[in-house]
């Protein structure tokens, strides 16, 4: 019963994922590398990912409060970033820094610094949300987690 | 037999295939051998299985399973970000590769010199602090030669990463199913290799006729893969390679700086046109090197200074597709002029190393080939032969995407509407036209179905890319993944037809065949009997056809109509299209290219002004489903052009829109070309559809006739003339 409940509840929040648009088609195919030998695939490859986003946005916070703004620069970031978020199917990430890379390319500092912000929500949010996710699949333990839906 | 047919076109297709596979390194994997299939199978099946199933049955008919084939392939995987270069390497080892990784581009390079011969391929990120993915692509295609795919975030780095040499490129995020078909680049390589070493020598490459043998396989794939093992091997040519091969595995010759330094000096004192691998050989005067090692090394040396980024003589305007295309075509022209005199009259020739050869990599290059005006026939000798090598490779696979198309016939067509009246755009138009060519050469029958893609990600993705960044504006609901001749679908959106030439006495030779159905009320619609889908990725054409005459006599028939005065003109063709829509059965012969001329042609009668004749010579590419119902097809769209020209004596152009649009029904026909030289004289007016150019409208008022008889006489001169100008 109880593992039941939580099976469904991680059903429930792995689906809520995607059809909130949170996550994409890449999170799939994360979730298909899972084999015995990396059974925490997913969540090994999303903690790397927070990891080094983390450090990628403080790079970018410290860009965007120079005057004038390097454009350049702060698209290699931000390219960078969209290449690791698409990677693991953040989606709404993904969407966020796309944008920012077109305010980058006309130019236009005020855009960047809004979208950045919206691109800092995103990224929290779904860092949130997986978070929880991954907690009530460790919870449902290793033997669970290979037979969640997919 | 339809295998019988595909192994002597395969051969064909093969030896092109190769060629091209190895002088311009496309990311379409050729790897014709792999897939050669065992037992019949009716092409038309084939055509309409899906993808997967297609890959199911080629990779069975292989030999291989239906899961992915184990290879011991070792990667090395260069990515700076952390998060991909794992993905990667679960990816790759799930693939049953064997990976390493890497984050920075030098370390990969110090690993690569280290362990020559330890790694197989290359996976790299493009966008990296300090060295980035092309530089690390330059130093491995110079010192090692080792395929090398680039990725990025980014989708238009595609054509960028391929005319620097890369063997592919794939889009982050990158899909396992990508991954899986990474072996076919180390495997064609290797093959190309072994080819290449056989045919030393001289400057251009000699017999194309190898095959790769199982020696070749077998050191790649020795844990029992029996892929390689039903093959069609070749007994010549294998004891040939054998005798040059005798250990399985060459040592690579690593061609340190040092090494290169002296080779480029030996080939800068030769004089790059003149440099032999023999004579450079002796120049550099190293001892252990092998004839066979400098030239492939100079082959890949001409790449690279070919790169539209390096030395080009006149395709300074070339490097892209996307360029301004007056540019482009004078480029081309200029390039292409004298080649094509000699080239072109080959028929049944395909010269594609002739015509390719000022002109190293990309797509754009390719179709800008072989546009310039030659006879349509030998256009299509030689379009079809590199296009079909491009083509067929993806047509498997580009089958449904409506970017494939794009990707060809795009290239071309980033005109904008209002040229006219500028011999560019013949040239633009004839560039049109070849990528319009069905691959019908007499002697490369595009039977296709047997190439394959490398992989169909990747080609997605390129091609995706492709079509995001051209400005693509084929109509492509129906287009399969072929060149079809003419008119392409029935949107709206398809590319302006290109703007004719206008010749001293006002005839036009338009040779774009893009017909965009738009409903700009000021365009002189004529409906086009061809429509060009192709039901199934058809093989549209083999064998030998004869479209010979083409040129100078169906072609440039203006018609005897003399009677035609404006719409009117069409009314008395229309016995000409029934005769040969209704009377000849048989099919899949190449039709001419799709050339579209139009004859501007003086009104001798009411207008006493120089009118442009828009008599559309429709040999667009009509392909017939495979054998049957094709009379039905083209008597269907016969009767719809004959309605329509009947039926509209002043027609304008939303007549014919509507009409035209009527007339796209999804098959496609095939019209055998031989009836179009019977009607000698005769002008066989298809509408044509122009889009999108107000200009060129207002030029094709009237439609007339009358003066047909001696149109029919000047017409092959002007053809001429306008080679010649264009050369």
């Amino acid at each position: 019963m109880e593992s039941n409940h939580l099976q469904r509840q991680i059903a429930y929040t792995r689906k809520s994922l995607f059809d909130q648009g949170f996550l994409d088609e890449q999170f799939i195919q994360l979730e298909d590398l899972e084999d015995d030998a990396n059974p925490n695939f997913v969540e090994e490859v999303v903690t790397l990912f927070y990891r080094d986003s983390t450090r990628l946005i403080l790079n970018i916070e410290q860009a965007l409060e120079k005057s004038p703004l390097d454009f350049t620069k702060l698209d290699n970031y931000m390219h960078q970033f969209k290449g690791s978020s698409s990677s693991i199917g953040a989606r709404k990430v993904k969407i966020e820094c796309t944008q920012f890379r077109e305010y980058c390319k006309a130019g236009n500092a005020e855009g960047c610094t809004r979208t950045f912000q919206q691109v800092k929500k995103e990224h929290a949010a779904l860092r949130k949300k997986l978070e929880a996710y991954f907690q009530l699949v460790r919870q449902a333990g290793p033997a669970e987690t290979a037979s969640h839906s997919k | 037999m339809l295998v019988i047919d595909m192994a002597a076109e395969l051969e064909n297709v093969k030896i092109l295939s190769t060629e091209l596979a190895r002088k311009f390194r496309p990311w379409i994997v050729i790897s014709v051998d792999f897939f050669e299939p065992q037992y019949e199978l009716k092409r038309s099946v084939f055509q309409d299985m899906n993808l997967d199933n297609q890959e199911r049955w080629i990779s069975q008919q292989s030999g291989v399973s239906d899961q992915f084939p184990v290879v011991s392939i070792r990667v090395l995987v260069v990515d700076d970000d952390r998060t991909c270069l794992m993905i990667l390497d679960k990816m790759l080892r799930i693939c049953h590769y064997k990976v390493t990784k890497c984050q920075q581009a030098e370390v990969a390079l110090s690993m690569l010199r280290e362990n020559k011969g330890g790694f197989d391929i290359v996976i790299s990120d493009i966008h990296m602090p300090n060295m980035d993915g092309f530089e690390l692509l330059k130093h491995i295609g110079l010192e090692m030669d080792l395929p090398v795919i680039l990725m990025s975030v980014d989708e238009g780095q595609a054509l960028k990463s391929v005319t620097h040499g890369a063997c592919d490129y794939l889009t982050k995020p990158i899909r396992i199913e990508s991954i899986k078909k990474i072996w076919q680049h180390v495997v064609r390589k290797r093959r190309n290799e072994l080819k290449d070493l056989k045919k030393l020598g001289s400057v251009e490459d000699g017999d194309l006729h190898r095959k790769p043998s199982e020696v070749e396989y077998a050191s790649l794939a020795n844990e029992g893969n029996s892929r390689h093992s039903k093959k069609r091997k070749d007994e010549e040519d294998e004891g040939e390679e054998r005798n040059d091969t005798s250990t399985l595995k060459k040592p690579r010759v690593v061609w340190s700086a040092e090494l290169h330094q002296q080779f480029v000096t030996a080939v800068n004192r030769l004089g790059l046109d003149k440099a032999v691998p023999k004579k450079i050989l002796e120049f550099m005067n190293v001892p252990g090197l092998t004839r066979e090692n400098v030239a492939s090394h100079l082959q890949k040396y001409r790449l690279y200074i070919r790169r539209p980024s390096g030395v080009s003589q006149n395709q300074s305007g070339l490097s892209t597709p996307f360029m301004d295309p007056q540019e482009a075509n004078y480029g081309v022209m200029a390039s292409l002029g004298r080649l094509d005199l000699q080239a072109t009259y080959v028929q049944g020739q395909v010269l594609p190393r002739s015509l390719m050869t000022p002109q190293a990599g990309g797509f754009g290059r390719l179709t800008t080939n072989s546009g310039i005006g030659m006879p349509f026939t030998d256009q299509r000798n030689l379009f079809s032969s590199q296009i079909l090598k491009l083509r067929s490779g993806e047509e498997q696979q580009l089958r449904n995407s409506s970017n494939q198309m794009n990707l060809l016939q795009g290239l071309p067509t980033n005109m904008e509407p209002k040229q006219l009246s500028h011999l560019h755009q013949s040239v633009q138009s004839f560039r049109s036209l070849g990528l319009q060519v069905s691959h019908g050469a007499s002697d490369l029958p595009s039977s296709s179905m047997s190439l394959r893609t490398s992989s169909s990600a990747h080609v997605d993705s390129i091609y995706e890319n492709q079509s995001s960044s051209l400005r693509m504006q084929m109509a492509q609901s129906r287009l399969k993944g072929q060149i079809l001749n003419g008119i392409t679908g029935d949107h709206a959106s398809g590319l302006p037809s290109v703007n004719p030439v206008l010749g001293k006495n006002g005839t036009i030779i338009n040779g774009a065949t893009y017909i965009p159905i738009s409903q700009d009320s000021e365009m002189i619609n004529f409906p086009m009997a061809h429509v060009l889908e192709f039901p199934r990725n058809g093989f549209p054409l083999e064998g030998t056809q004869e479209v010979s005459t083409l040129t100078s006599t169906g072609v440039f028939q203006a018609g005897e109509n003399s009677e035609m005065k404006g719409w009117r003109g069409f009314a008395p063709n229309y016995d000409i299209l029934n005769e040969f829509c209704q009377g000849k059965p048989q099919e899949l012969e190449l039709q001419n290219v799709g050339l579209t001329v139009e004859m501007f042609q003086n009104s001798n009668s009411e207008q006493g002004n120089l009118d442009f004749l828009p008599s559309v010579l429709g040999h667009q590419g009509f392909t017939s489903s495979e054998k049957n119902g094709q009379n039905k097809n083209t008597s269907d769209v016969c009767k719809a052009v004959v309605s329509l020209m009947e039926g509209n004596e002043h027609m304008n152009a939303e007549n014919i829109t509507q009409c035209y649009n009527h007339l796209l029904v999804d098959n496609s026909f095939r019209v055998k070309d031989e009836c179009l030289p019977d009607r000698s004289g005769k002008t066989v007016i298809l509408a044509e559809h122009f889009g999108g150019d107000d200009l060129m409208s207002a030029l094709f008022k009237q439609v007339s006739f009358s003066s047909l008889p001696w149109l029919q006489f000047f017409l092959p001169k002007l053809y001429l003339w306008i080679m010649i100008f264009g050369g």
